[in-house]
């Protein structure tokens, strides 16, 4: 996308279409990246609950691969997700390996 | 036909309100403000008024309920003075980088410490950076006038910037003075209809006010709204023209008072100018070649239009009723900036007169008046800045 010079900016700053937050991809920041790991997962729904972003995509009430558009890696996922039998089903991994 | 009364100019501007009757005033009160506000309640608690009146906590949440209001849609002011103005400080900025068009009379007062209620204008020139237009106002008509020119200004389509109308408190505020009131009617006529733009309360087109805006775009921001300001001056020009054909007194950028012959000038806001033009009168009596410049529209500051009518003197003084501690008085500023863009210019000097209320005498300008006679004659300036009515 085209950074905006000054002549073709809103006055005011005023944000006229409502529910624009998606078009900001903030998947850049991440340092440490979340990894699913199917086997491990009781389909909880922990890490969909505690994400702040929308990081996460559920399919027919079932846990999805995650949208990385938009986790910043913060891993709170991976400290909530409760795993199976002391497995966890969500593991960070640094983002450079 | 215009009503002829004797009030206060805290009495005009409240009709000024009265008469526009705006959708929102959130207010708080504060001396020398507290009068304009006390008679405009009372028009909002006697039904005279639609306006919805919120009674803050304090000036800052005034302004950010202004703010709202105006962001909703509706045509908002407010007024204050002194350490209330203050409070407003960072809503203020966001009130103009909003680009929200509240209009807010200030009635001018000193700053603490020492507290003190009386008049100067330290209090708007705190504000001077804010992004706020700012007119000032030598007496109550033309507190009143301005008061009515602020609400086309701030809400004409290619400003929708705030606005300030200074008057000196109790000098101003609190004096009775002739005033020709226009007739509800034409005054309806003239300001309009308020027109929204981007209200919030469109619930069908949602939309969001005061998104974060990181260095990408933050410079470009302050660009647009620099470009905004410099539309101002002609809209400014156009709204008194519009008003001058029903109220009958002529609005510029600034007074010129005998300036165009003149050898030597005042630079000078508010009350202070009328005490200034008797004495001028006086010199020219005598012979002496004596004028007057009293800014009306001081943001944005009308440079080269201020530039051109002092550059044919030998000699002038800006008063400045504020002080910029370690700098010069803020008017003298501007107009030190205005003059230095042209070749041939005035020698000047900087006076610093009635700090909290002390009294701008008759012969303040004559004892100013002379020494520039002096300046002009020997082309030596001894002292830029100086106090003047001050105890040793």
């Amino acid at each position: 996308m085209k950074t905006k010079g000054w002549r073709e900016l809103m006055q005011g700053a005023v944000i006229l279409e409502a529910g624009n937050a998606v078009e900001f991809k903030t998947g850049s920041w991440r340092a440490f990246r979340p990894v699913w790991i199917e086997e491990n997962c009781i389909q909880c729904l922990f890490c969909w609950l505690y994400c702040p972003d929308m990081a996460i995509k559920v399919k027919d009430g079932k846990r999805a691969e995650y949208n990385y558009d938009y986790c910043k890696g913060c891993g709170i996922c991976a400290l909530e997700c409760p795993g199976k039998k002391g497995q966890k089903a969500i593991v960070m991994v640094e983002e450079s390996r | 036909m215009a009503r002829i009364l004797a009030v206060s100019g805290n009495e005009a501007v409240a009709e000024a309100l009265r008469q526009v009757n705006p959708d929102v005033c959130a207010a708080y009160p504060i001396t020398p403000q507290t009068e304009l506000m006390q008679r405009f309640a009372s028009f909002v608690s006697d039904g005279i008024v639609d306006t919805e009146l919120i009674l803050v906590e304090s000036e800052h949440s005034a302004m950010s309920t202004c703010i709202g209001a105006s962001a909703g849609g509706g045509r908002v002011v407010t007024a204050t003075s002194s350490q209330g103005l203050a409070l407003m400080w960072e809503m203020l900025y966001i009130a103009s980088g909003l680009r929200l068009p509240i209009v807010m009379p200030v009635v001018n007062r000193s700053l603490s410490a020492p507290i003190n209620i009386h008049c100067d204008h330290s209090d708007a020139m705190g504000a001077r950076d804010s992004g706020w237009i700012q007119l000032w106002s030598e007496n109550a008509q033309e507190a009143y006038d301005n008061t009515l020119q602020a609400f086309r200004i701030a809400e004409h389509m290619d400003i929708r910037l705030p606005v300030i109308v200074c008057m000196d408190g109790f000098i101003i505020g609190h004096s009775i003075q002739r005033i020709e009131y226009l007739e509800d009617e034409e005054v309806k006529k003239f300001v309009g209809e308020f027109k929204p733009l981007n209200p919030l309360l469109d619930i069908d087109n949602p939309k969001s006010y005061g998104p974060l805006i990181l260095p990408d775009l933050y410079h470009e921001y302050k660009r647009a709204q620099h470009e905004v300001m410099t539309k101002v001056k002609d809209i400014v020009l156009d709204v008194a023209e519009e008003f001058e054909k029903i109220g009958g007194r002529r609005y510029g950028l600034f007074e010129a008072y005998r300036l165009d012959d003149a050898e030597t000038a005042l630079v000078i806001l508010n009350s202070a100018a009328g005490t200034s033009k008797d004495v001028i009168d006086e010199f020219r009596e005598r012979g002496i070649m004596a004028g007057l410049l009293k800014p009306r529209l001081f943001r944005p500051f009308p440079y080269e239009e201020v530039a051109n009518a002092l550059k044919h003197l030998k000699a002038i003084c800006v008063l400045d009723r504020a002080d910029s501690f370690g700098g010069y008085g803020p008017l003298f500023m501007e107009v030190s900036s205005a003059l230095y863009q042209v070749r041939e210019r005035p020698r000047m000097i900087n006076k610093i007169y009635g700090l909290g209320g002390r009294d701008y005498l008759p012969q303040h300008a004559e004892q100013v008046l002379s020494e520039l006679v002096e300046i002009a004659k020997t082309d030596k300036v001894e002292i830029i800045k100086e106090y003047i009515g001050v105890r040793e």
